[in-house]
């Protein structure tokens, strides 16, 4: 078998622009290169501005989670200005993160995912026919169930945040509609009609069910629905022996509610740990990034022009005491403890990625229910509290891919600093100074290469699992 | 008739939008007029090498293009290189890619305010020196020059909107399979008049509110957003307040403002977003068709005149005093 070198791209199927170079030896890949070939600099638009107006800039950074990029925005300035929303009004903003995020889920799994299982390059394999019936891209009747019921799914964002994406609904001191009576019975009658999707294709049985199961072995018994399709699949494939990520992780903590977050923050690293986001730098050694590495409230973006040799991507490489970490939903699950999510955690390839996602969808659907339940019509969904002329805070938060951070600063009422670290930053970030690669970089290590394949289908396998948000990556 | 997307310098969320799709869903809507993708970024299942060798295939004029969508800005930084995009796997800036391209279609369609005119792309510095396809803000002239036309005698078609309806888009496409669409079916910014010839505030729920000029100080409360809160409903295009988003949104129904988002140069208003520049007291931004001084006189004489119901629930965050009731005649 030759050795050879591999250009990747258009890596398609992911959100935004990904370009990967590979080495490959006997048959496999023996180095990795991540490369976000676009570059936009929000963090550069945002100097000078009134610090509000992050508020409709940034989730322009991406269309896929825009809420989350606004949730993190406001939650940096209610930092700044020392605010908290009313707890109805937390409410609120957590349902309609949650809505995004499981709609990220859906897509991801429906119209990134699984539409590899239907190519070609799998035609014979025992189980191919029924993945091109349900996962053929814009046919299959998974891909047509999908897009109906998120959409669905979405019309709560219609009633809540006007539209998505982009509503500027999400606001510091609050959101920006009470919801009524009625309103609160349609977002039941919404999300009582996505349960049906969940139970009927995506799940094949309750949604408790899925969430109750606790070992990889119940797992492997769940044969229902697509997760089951998925989960049988990605087994004969041998999924379940590739994709494997640093084996840390780390949640920022999802949906900040009165006194807690529905999911916890904290590392896993073996154990669970908290977290020390002090720890964080951002590291440029091999970005197109001109100064020091540093803490992202004392961070800059400046684009290296000449696109220097030694450098290959637009993205920094960002690190937790210097090392790499794993984040995203699999990542989440552990960190708040789910069993089946601890018992993923010490074999953390592509396959059990995805059923972390799935699990997610669980357990996020029986969330969005509670936290629907809990609105109050009477109460109120909007704060006051007026930004200082000077500040700083941090907006840290979990974004479908995983954590989520915007850090600003302003003086004299306008944005001095604004430094944005996103999941996928984490995930498919450059190597380091110490020439340690990111998590994805080192995942595709071992990945199998066919003769005379030219784009990998292990290598998109891997990459998908991760769930890839490159226009957030370097925003 | 078949569509290449590309996503230019922009987050994707036109593509997401455009999923959003409603009655029926957008698969269906596309497929049942025998509109299919040639490829797209995000549902296609060719990658890498597959999708290389079909974009060369249509370079080469060998696969016909019948249309040419692109999302997203076109960056020319840095220092005209366009290197800020490059096509991942291919070697070539995004900003070659669509010059090369455009001319092959048959027509090509500018999907959101970013690929139409710059939008929040250019914001700010605009650090990727990036521009609409054939505008540059609210000049003609992209990186298409203005008097780029394709076979039919069409400019870029501009479906501003940040991000744009889905139905403008499946419904324009739908109009170009029918040979539905002409130069005068677009607006002085090449879009399309069916969502351009509304404005926001037509239909806004808040129009009792604009008519007594009974104003919201505070987001959240329900009243107009015109005098205080930045909303400039009333000199943006589009029918987003006759046509639902997302089942029955707007913005101005998710009790904020609009902010234009079709308009070229929305990402630079001069002031906060949400709050509505005045000078001695007096918002600068009045409606664009109506003298100011015909706007002051009304605008007094009906806040004089504001009903006590409307004047408190202006400035409640939910419908504080119902409408009295007609008393039935003894
Ligand atoms: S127009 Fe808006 S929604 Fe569309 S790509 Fe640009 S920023 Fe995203
Ligand atoms: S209401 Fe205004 S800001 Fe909102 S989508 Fe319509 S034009 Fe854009």
């Amino acid at each position: 078998m030759t050795d050879r070198n591999l250009l990747v791209g258009p890596f398609n199927r992911v959100e935004g622009d990904l370009e990967i170079r590979l080495d490959v030896k006997d048959g496999a890949v023996a180095a990795a290169y991540t490369n976000s070939p676009l570059f936009r600099g929000f963090e550069m638009m945002m100097l000078g501005k009134d610090p509000r107006d992050a508020l409709t800039i940034t989730p322009r950074i991406c269309g896929i989670c825009s809420i989350s990029q606004s949730a993190a925005a406001a939650f940096a300035l209610a930092d700044a200005a020392g605010a908290e929303m009313p707890p109805q009004g937390m409410l609120v903003a957590a349902l309609l993160h949650a809505v995004e995020n499981m709609n990220d889920h859906i897509t991801h799994f429906n119209l990134f995912f699984m539409p590899d299982f239907a190519r070609p390059i799998y035609a014979g394999e025992p189980w191919h026919d029924e993945a091109v019936n349900r996962f053929t891209a814009t046919q299959g009747s998974a891909t047509r169930a999908a897009v109906a019921a998120r959409a669905e799914l979405f019309n709560i964002v219609g009633l809540l945040g006007g539209k998505w994406p982009h509503t500027l609904a999400i606001q510091p001191a609050g959101v920006t509609k009470s919801p009524s009576t009625s309103d609160k019975v349609r977002i039941q009658t919404t999300l009582r009609s996505f349960r049906r999707y969940l139970e009927s294709e995506l799940l094949g049985g309750k949604v408790e069910d899925f969430a109750a199961i606790s070992t990889k072995e119940q797992l492997q018994n769940w044969t229902a629905g697509d997760a089951g399709r998925f989960l049988r699949i990605g087994q004969a494939v041998g999924l379940d022996d590739m994709g494997f990520g640093p084996g840390r992780f780390m949640s920022f903590g999802a949906y900040p509610l009165p006194g807690k977050r529905a999911f916890k923050a904290g590392v896993w690293d073996g154990g669970l740990k908290p977290l020390d986001t002090a720890s964080i730098t951002e590291d440029l050694s091999h970005a197109w990034m001109i100064g020091p590495d540093a803490h992202p409230t004392g961070g800059q973006t400046m684009p290296d022009e000449d696109m220097r040799d030694d450098a290959y991507s637009w993205c920094k490489a960002p690190r937790l005491a210097g090392q790499t970490i794993e984040t995203g939903a699999l990542a989440r699950q552990i960190v708040d403890g789910h069993p089946l999510a601890l018992a993923l955690a010490d074999h953390p390839s592509a396959w059990a990625r995805v059923a972390g996602r799935l699990l997610e969808i669980a357990r996020t659907q029986m969330l969005l229910e509670d936290l629907a339940a809990q609105i109050d019509p009477k109460e109120r969904f909007m704060g006051h509290r007026d930004l200082p002329k000077n500040g700083e805070g941090a907006g840290m938060i979990e974004a479908a891919r995983g954590a989520l951070g915007h850090w600003t600063r302003f003086e004299n009422g306008k944005i001095t600093g604004y430094q944005i670290i996103a999941p996928t930053t984490w995930n498919f970030g450059p190597r380091d100074r110490n020439g340690v690669a990111g998590p994805v970089e080192a995942a595709l290590v071992g990945a199998p290469v066919r003769d005379g394949e030219e784009t990998p289908i292990a290598v998109q396998h891997i990459v998908r699992s991760f769930d890839p948000c490159m226009v957030c990556t370097v925003h | 008739m078949n569509i290449l997307w590309l996503q230019a310098s922009g987050c994707g969320g036109c593509t997401m939008s455009l999923l959003c799709a409603e009655k029926p869903d957008l698969f269906d809507t596309l497929g049942g007029a025998g509109i299919e993708f040639l490829w797209h970024p995000a549902f296609s299942e060719a990658t890498g090498d597959e999708a290389r060798r079909l974009l060369a295939a249509v370079e080469s004029g060998k696969q016909p293009l019948d249309i040419l969508c692109v999302e997203g800005a076109i960056a020319r930084g840095p220092r005209d290189t366009g290197r800020y995009q490059m096509l991942s796997g291919t070697g070539r800036s995004m900003m070659d890619w669509v010059q090369s391209l455009a001319p092959l279609a048959r027509h090509v369609i500018a999907v959101g305010s970013c690929a139409a005119f710059g939008g929040v792309t250019t914001a700010g510095g605009n650090p990727s020196d990036a521009v609409g396809l054939q505008f540059d803000g609210t000049h003609e002239g992209g990186i298409l020059s203005a008097d780029f036309r394709d076979p039919t005698g069409l400019p870029v078609i501009n479906i501003s909107g940040c991000p744009m309806h889905p139905d403008w888009v499946t419904e324009t496409l739908l109009m170009l399979a029918g040979d539905a669409l002409t130069p005068a079916d677009l607006d002085s910014y090449a879009r399309p008049r069916f969502f351009a010839d509304h404005l926001v505030h037509h239909g806004c729920t808040k129009n009792e509110f604009y008519e007594y000029k009974a104003s919201a100080r505070e987001l959240s409360e329900i009243g107009c957003m015109m005098e205080h809160l930045g909303c400039i409903g009333t000199q943006a295009v589009g029918d987003c307040n006759i046509r639902p988003w997302n089942g029955s949104g707007s913005c101005t129904r998710g009790g904020y403002p609009c902010i234009a988002c079709t308009a070229p140069e929305f990402e630079e208003p001069r002031h906060t977003f949400t709050e509505t520049p005045k000078i001695a007291g007096i918002p600068v931004g009045l409606p664009s068709d109506m003298p100011k001084a015909w706007f002051m006189a009304l605008a007094s004489l009906s806040k004089a005149a504001t009903p006590d119901r409307i004047a408190k629930n202006a400035t409640s965050d939910r419908v504080a005093i119902p409408p009295t009731l007609r008393k039935p005649k003894t």
